[in-house]
């Protein structure tokens, strides 16, 4: 990597950040000390060995799995996207943005014109140079109009895209947005090459790290290393097996017999047994992925603020993060941002149970009592969810709430449920930054926002905010604005769950991994190594 | 699991001369006429399926673009999604379309990531057959071997324990069976893989140790089932006249029921054995989806779940297509052994 | 009661045994709230408390009292098998007997309906109508009812058509008895013993299509307890040696295997065998 840019990058970030932010990041860093120390105990630190194969159990993946990077929707799709392919920007495992396939680049003042100069001398694997015509030709193949992308979002706000020269490409934006680089580090968004107008989605020809050399959707993938890979410091490992294990209790018995050596979300019922296993280790990485139940703000008895008031103070978050995340998680205070988020609002007092506050509320509202229909499915948050509203359920009785909770099938349930009903439950895989986290989900009348929740303060403040270079400012109104989400929005947002992994003790990788996705951001493949 | 079926030809009666009417040339016309005639109403079944199918997978909530597409999805991009497709044209015609593709031996291409069904399916058949046939192979000698004892030394103490266990391995759902097995034999024993994984590749012996563990499963499954039906059915038959007069000549007791009792009481075991087999191909998905073993019922409710109806067509009409052959063959067994029933009325 | 008592000792020991522990099931049906030591859907504790005088077997992963769950598990589980298996055997008995009694068209007829519904894999079928109208008790009840009829009709018509050709019948219905009487006083006797085996195993079998069910993430509702969620829900446990996930199955076992006793008891009955 480029030492220079680097740097360039690394004080760009760091001058970005208000006072608050940093103090915020700080404390987020001590409270994930305990994790971390956990992890470092058991981790020697040691440099990265080449070679060996590393077998992997993963829960998400589907015969259905197309290689067309609009479609990319699960774990499986992920890994092979960054495993195959780069994209502009990277999430470094610190959480800040640093350059991939873009060398630099430079925004107008106003945040809407930016200009991305490309790294020279890459190939794809079949030979061909990387050019600026690919970086094109990518972004229009989610941003054309017959485009079945779910990155079109992203994407939609751009006007044009023009190649200036062979490596440098300039995007113009409607509207001012100083975060936008950051789309570029998104799975959907790494780069293909250039095939007449599109490009070419079928022979899985990347710039990545590795080759796909046996892909089998629903079933498995074999990646083998790309001997002309251009980071010189990443890469280890010769070849990565990728098996899907949907099962709980056989990814389990797969890891536990050696037959992989490495999986994701193991059961965490099982979690206190698994950490007594000799040559097994559990680890945790707090990360954004947090949990939702939206309530539809345009149906009542949800339009009154004091009823949603009431249901926040209901629900016990700490007992949840004990029996439902068995602890591998935090509380959350009714806002999407997580703690490792730059601009966290460290200053908002943590929400908790409540019934005598809960019971206020509700008079406030001229309720005696609240009969509500909490509809889950198990894929709503994972498999306890279905628990976690009887848990919900049993806690807002104590408030006078008659909560019921109903259980619906998974199947469709994101097409048929999730903001058909007035309540339901949804997750949030979390995003990198306050504004991509409020753009998707809880701005007017974007098709994410899951509560159709509509607020004139924060939707001015969303807008203004996102143009705003200077970051103190920024700062302060992102402030506001989680403020606004936690006392006003319609989503309640009782906890942020860790990612969770299991491996065995030759998996090894630097001390710290990055958290905007599962598994070291879905890099794994290149950051990775194996001991022995 | 699935069904038992007395498909008998008398409960109470002798048929001692079967066979002599059997070989008559008539009974082999009339067989011949009754299969042919059954495999035309096997394709109007078939047909009738495929109609059954593909108004339920419309009727699901949501459809392909939105479940692909899932939490991400917008309006724009699902109207796209539509259109690319064709999910936008009225259903009838989709699937006079579909139908019309079939009909001349096209069963097209996924509607999730365009692979084509003949190319997505066929190892995946292989694979579900090679199961099923593992399984059988040591499932249905084993229920006939069991059921003859314990209806030979029927409401003894072995008779009582093999009922007992049986029935206690069918009482135990199948993931739960599956699970006590990787633990006894893949984790504390370390004699079996606990995946089954093959590929195209794996050779047949690799194939035959790494299915160890989910044939075990499935033989647990649909023992207990045969093995009840062959001792009920051969006990049901004991009482008459014509097993009395073999007695009563002194055979053995061994002998009265293999050489007289059996024969008689084919008709309701065949049955079940039937369905047991196409239960083996049909509904194994649990073990599939425990053991990782890529077969079609997995693919299944993966499709189902993605509403790819032509994949979903395509599997259905398999698993109802072996459905259909399997009870055409036990009927046609069920014949040989007692003619009496090409005429039931 | 002296009758009672001769009675008693007359059937075989397994069928006491097999008796015995369906009084027992059905007192637990019927007398749950007050055997039970705390509520259904009480929280009460840690989640995984260990055995304990105050949890005889512990409490589950929200911290409820494990042996109430399974006490208040058999209202839910018997409950819902039970009708579903009585519904599916007079539906498809029904239907069956009139095929085989009536024939021509009306058996062509419902004989290719349940072939044809057959002929999709139950699972699938169970999917796709529950997905469609929503998993309730109700729904849950009649799509199975619906599906197990299919081989109660095919088993009820197969037996009973073996003996609409028989003498007595012929001879019942030259005495110018009609339809219903044939249907129940000259076939409906003679078909029992295999429907009461049928009945047997197909009871058992609706545990275990729950739990199946619950599998692919269409179970009952919560809060209630049933065996068959119950096992799903801690099953990953048993990896680790855990045996808590064994108590639900058992639970079913038992009750499995005390039926079919029974059940092989009135089988050997019918059968006329002396021995």
């Amino acid at each position: 990597m480029d030492k220079n840019n680097k740097n360039f990058q690394t004080s760009k970030a760091k001058s970005m950040m208000g006072r608050r932010a940093f103090v915020a990041t700080t404390l987020a860093a001590g409270a994930s000390l305990g994790l971390a120390s956990e992890r470092s105990s058991q981790v020697q630190r040691d440099d990265p060995k080449k070679g060996g194969t590393l077998r992997v159990g993963f829960t998400q993946g589907a015969l259905s799995d197309s290689t067309d990077p609009a479609s990319f929707n699960n774990d499986f799709m992920f890994a092979y996207a960054y495993g195959v392919f780069n994209g502009l920007t990277e999430i470094a495992p610190s959480g800040e943005l640093v350059p991939e396939l873009a060398e630099r680049w430079q925004a107008s003042p106003d945040a809407r014109i930016w200009t991305f100069q490309l790294r020279r001398g890459i190939q794809f694997h079949n030979g061909k140079d990387f050019v600026a015509a690919d970086v094109v030709a990518t972004i229009n193949h989610h941003r054309h109009i017959n485009s079945t992308s779910s990155a079109k979002p992203l994407v939609a706000d751009i006007v044009r895209v023009t190649a200036l020269d062979s490596h440098t490409v300039v995007m113009e934006l409607g509207s001012g947005n100083a975060d936008f680089p950051f789309i570029f580090s998104q799975y959907n968004l790494v780069i293909h090459p250039a095939l007449g107008d599109s490009i070419d989605v079928t022979s899985m020809n990347g710039t990545g790290p590795y080759e796909a050399k046996i892909f089998d959707p629903g079933v498995r993938a074999v990646y083998q290393r790309n001997p002309n890979y251009w980071k010189p410091d990443r890469a280890h490992l010769d070849t990565v097996e990728i098996i899907l294990v949907a099962d709980p209790a056989a990814r389990l018995s797969a890891l536990i017999t050696g037959a992989v050596d490495l999986i994701d979300r193991p059961d965490l019922k099982t979690l206190h047994l698994l950490k007594r296993h000799p040559s097994i280790r559990v680890e945790q990485t707090v990360g954004n992925k947090h949990y939702t139940l939206p309530m539809l703000s345009d149906i009542a008895p949800f339009t009154n603020n004091d009823v949603r008031m009431a249901l926040k103070h209901a629900i016990d978050r700490k007992e949840m993060v004990e029996k439902i995340l068995k602890g591998c998680g935090v509380v959350g205070n009714d806002h999407p941002i997580g703690p490792t988020v730059p601009f966290f609002n460290s200053d908002l007092p943590q929400r908790s149970y409540d019934p005598d506050k809960a019971r206020f509320y509700l008079n406030r509202a001229g309720l005696k009592t609240l009969d509500v229909k909490l509809h889950m499915a198990d894929v709503s948050w994972g498999n306890d969810s279905v628990k976690a509203g009887v848990l919900f359920s049993e806690s807002s009785a104590k408030a006078g709430i008659n909560l019921q909770v109903l259980r619906e099938p998974n199947d469709g349930y994101w097409s048929n449920v999730w903001m058909k009903k007035a309540f339901c439950g949804s997750y949030s895989g979390g995003r990198p930054t306050a504004d991509w986290a409020f753009t998707t989900t809880y701005a007017r009348g974007v098709s994410w926002n899951e509560s159709h929740w509509d607020h004139s303060r924060f939707n001015q403040l969303l807008v203004a905010a996102r143009s705003e270079l200077d970051q103190a400012l920024r700062g302060e109104m992102y402030y506001e604005m989680q403020g606004l989400v936690r006392d006003e929005g319609s989503t309640i947002i009782p906890m942020f769950g860790n990612y969770v992994l299991a491996m065995n003790k030759h998996v090894r990788h630097t001390e710290k991994i990055a958290s905007n996705w599962d598994l070291d951001g879905q890099r794994f493949m290149e950051r990775w190594w194996l001991d022995a | 699991m699935d069904s038992v079926l007395w498909s008998v030809g008398g409960w109470t009666h002798d048929r001692n001369n079967v066979y002599e009417l059997f070989m008559g040339s008539i009974a082999m016309k009339a067989i011949l006429i009754m299969v042919l005639q059954r495999l035309s109403l096997g394709f109007l079944t078939l047909f009738v399926v495929s109609v059954i199918i593909f108004s339920a997978v419309e009727l699901l909530p949501g459809d392909l673009a939105q479940e692909i597409l899932g939490q991400s999805a917008t309006p724009e991009t699902v109207a796209a999604f539509r259109a690319e497709l064709g999910l936008d044209k009225p259903a009838v015609q989709r699937y006079g379309q579909w139908l019309f593709n079939v009909a001349s031996g096209d069963f097209g291409h996924s509607l999730a990531n365009g692979r084509a069904i003949s190319e997505l399916l066929a190892s995946r058949v292989g694979n579900t057959l090679f199961l099923a046939a593992y399984a059988a192979i040591i499932a249905v000698p084993l229920s006939l071997i069991l059921g003859i004892l314990t209806a030979l030394y029927r409401n003894s103490w072995f008779d009582r324990s093999v009922n007992v266990l049986t029935l206690s391995s069918i009482s135990f759902p199948e993931f739960f069976i599956a699970y006590i097995l990787i633990l006894a034999f893949a984790v504390k024993i370390p004699l079996f893989p606990s995946l089954a994984n093959i590929y195209p590749d794996t050779p047949l012996g690799d194939m035959l140790y790494r299915a160890a563990l989910p044939v075990m499963t499935l033989v647990m499954v649909v023992v207990a089932h045969m093995m009840r039906m062959t001792r009920a059915a051969i006990i049901n038959v004991l009482a008459s006249p014509y097993v009395e007069m073999a007695r009563l000549k002194g055979l053995s007791p061994f002998r009265v029921i293999v050489k007289h009792a059996l024969p008689n009481a084919l008709a309701p075991i065949i049955n079940v054995i039937a369905l047991n087999l196409a239960y083996l191909v049909v509904g194994v998905v649990v073990v599939e989806v425990v053991f990782v073993y890529p077969g079609l019922g997995q693919l299944l409710v993966d499709s189902v779940s993605k509403r790819d109806v032509t994949v979903v067509q395509a599997v259905s009409l398999i698993f109802a297509a072996t459905f259909i052959l399997l009870n055409l063959v036990a009927d046609v067994l069920a014949i040989v052994t007692n003619p009496r029933l090409l005429n039931p009325r | 009661m002296q009758k009672f008592l001769s009675s008693w000792w007359g059937i075989p020991l397994s069928a006491q045994f097999g008796l015995l522990v369906i009084t027992v099931y059905l007192l637990l049906v019927a007398l749950a709230p007050w055997l039970a030591p705390f509520g259904e859907t009480e929280i009460l504790a840690n989640a995984y408390e260990p055995w304990s005088s105050t949890y005889w077997l512990g409490t589950d992963s929200l911290g409820r009292d494990m042996l109430s769950r399974i006490i208040y598990g058999a209202r839910n589980t018997v409950g819902i098998a039970l009708i579903a298996t009585l519904l599916a055997f007079l539906i498809g008995g029904l239907l069956g007997l009139l095929a085989a009694t009536v024939g021509g068209v009306l058996d062509q007829l419902l004989s290719r309906m349940v072939d044809v519904i057959m002929a999709i894999p139950s699972l699938i079928f169970a999917l796709l109508m529950l997905t469609i109208v929503g998993t309730s008790a109700t729904s849950l009840v009649l799509v199975i009812a619906l599906l197990d009829s299919t081989k109660v009709f095919r088993l009820a018509r197969s037996v009973a058509q073996s003996i609409v050709v028989m003498d007595f019948v012929e001879a019942a219905r030259l005495r110018g008895e009609g339809r219903w009487y044939l249907m129940r006083h000259e076939i409906l006797p003679n078909v029992s013993a295999p429907l009461i085996a049928e009945f047997g195993l197909r009871f058992c079998f609706v545990f275990l299509f729950i739990s199946t069910l619950s599998f692919l993430g269409l179970g009952t509702q919560p809060p209630a307890a049933d065996w068959g969620s119950m096992v799903r829900d801690n099953a990953t446990l048993i990896s680790f040696g855990d045996i808590t996930p064994l108590l639900p199955a058992l639970a079913i076992a038992l009750l499995t295997v005390a039926i079919n006793f029974v059940v092989d008891w009135k089988l050997h009955a019918a059968s006329g065998l002396k021995d």
